[in-house]
């Protein structure tokens, strides 16, 4: 139920809060949804929708950073010899 | 990025698994909130890729599964009625109330339409003028401000024939009901990720106190969630209590700043009757007193009722994380998804539903 899926904007159109809304590309799929709860986001940010509604903007640093943490911990546990 | 393979990675969160095996020394009992969290885990088997000791029990973070078979009654009134449009998200078409389902009212002639947002039913609304348009206003913190925003909208541009029948549940109420009850083994918490995104997290720094358990926060992808449970396991090895952001990428300390103001406009707290739960007090929302002309309940005299649930279901200790889904003497058997009988066997995300789909050697259908 609380399911959001990322996306790509790639318009954007309105002004006002209420009617700001974003075209964003689903893996090939575009689709219209509001942007009234991202209204900073700008055309190439990801975003996670749910119901119809951006909630968030995804942080590609920390995108990048969470799968770098990754590495480090797998490489620790490679440099300590343990089984993979 | 695409923001999804990445954080699929079989090989990896395998390896994961077997780091945390190596740092283990205690069983620990740890409870994601989320039924998409527990949907995945269940899907992916991230739960029996965990070492001995270390076990997930699912929460009740299924709001279609939590939604009172009264309200589901209360709604099937409604949508049964000649000069209603009834809204849903579709999730809720097969759930049943004490007889029926929304989809047997759209055979018996019911005007029952699944959208995708609550602006769609908005939409409908200012297409049918001469109709009444309800939506179905479930889900949790998530979802709130999108049908906040809707009835908002609403009311600016006067659509005077939509209105909410609302039954939107709060997390952290539930979370301290469960870890206030007897029955808790809980050692920490995964906190749901997309949740988050609306709320944030600094309310749990409180929880994580009070009851000193550790409260991470989870994305749903299963590299995320082999993430979190790690993070979880290290804080309880190390005898932290602390809230951790492991899904960063998504989630911001403070939240969404214009979401949480949208639902405090249109919004307050209230107690909420919880299937297989019960009430839980302050953990719902209703819409504010100047909102009165979109509220469906108002609008229709909807009356409360006492509808009764099934006395062999087990849901509300599964809800808590006090048992799993094949300990039921009804789980595959007077229960199945076709034929639900309680709260987590109604939705794809219940745990009853995801055991009983990717599990099929705990079905014991005879």
């Amino acid at each position: 139920m609380c399911i959001a899926v990322p996306g790509q904007i790639k318009s954007i159109t309105g002004g006002d809060p209420m009617e700001l809304r974003g075209v964003v590309d689903f893996g090939g799929v575009e689709r219209e949804i509001m942007l009234s709860f991202a209204p900073e986001a700008k055309i190439g940010d990801w975003v996670l929708v749910h119901a119809g509604f951006a909630i968030t903007i995804i942080d590609e640093d920390s995108a990048r950073q969470t799968l770098a943490d990754f590495d480090q911990i797998l490489g620790e546990a490679d440099a300590n010899g343990e089984p993979h | 990025m695409k923001y999804i393979d990445e954080y699929r990675d079989a090989d990896a969160v395998g390896r994961l698994a077997d780091r945390l095996a190596t740092e283990v020394t205690r069983p620990w009992t740890i409870m994601e909130i989320c039924g998409g969290q527990t949907h995945a885990i269940v899907r992916f088997g991230i739960d029996e890729l965990l070492p001995d000791g270390v076990t997930l029990v699912h929460g009740p973070g299924c709001p279609v599964c939590v939604t009172s078979a009264a309200t589901i009654d209360a709604a099937l009134d409604l949508a049964a009625r000649p000069d209603v449009i009834f809204c849903s998200f579709g999730d809720m078409l097969r759930v049943p109330g004490s007889k029926m389902d929304l989809l047997t009212i759209r055979a018996g002639g019911g005007d029952v339409r699944t959208v995708y947002s609550p602006m769609d039913a908005v939409g409908i609304a200012q297409d049918n003028p001469e109709k009444k348009v309800v939506f179905f206003a479930i889900g949790f913190e998530t979802t709130a401000p999108t049908t906040a925003m809707a009835v908002y909208y609403a009311a600016r541009e006067n659509i005077g024939n939509f209105s909410l029948l609302v039954s939107h549940v709060l997390v952290i109420p539930a979370m301290e009901a469960i870890l206030s009850s007897p029955e808790s083994s809980i050692n920490g918490f995964l906190a749901a990720g997309h949740v988050c995104t609306v709320t944030g997290y600094n309310a749990y720094h409180a929880v994580a106190e009070k009851y000193r358990t550790p409260i991470v926060v989870t994305g749903f992808e299963p590299l995320d969630l082999m993430r979190g449970i790690y993070a979880c396991v290290r804080q309880l090895e190390s005898g932290k209590y602390e809230v951790d952001n492991q899904y960063a990428r998504a989630v911001r300390p403070e939240g969404n700043i214009p979401a949480l103001n949208t639902i405090d406009r249109v919004f307050e707290i209230c107690d909420r009757e919880w299937r297989g739960l019960g009430t839980i007090p302050h953990s719902g929302l209703k819409l504010k007193n100047e909102y009165a002309g979109h509220d469906a309940e108002l609008i229709f005299n909807v009356k409360p009722v006492i509808s009764a649930e099934s006395s062999v279901c087990i849901s509300g200790r599964i809800l808590q994380g006090a048992a799993k889904p094949p300990q039921c003497p009804a789980f595959g058997k007077q229960c199945t998804p076709e034929h639900p009988l309680g709260a987590t066997m109604v939705s794809s995300e219940g745990a009853c539903a995801a055991y009983y789909r990717y599990r099929p050697s705990h079905n014991r259908k005879e």
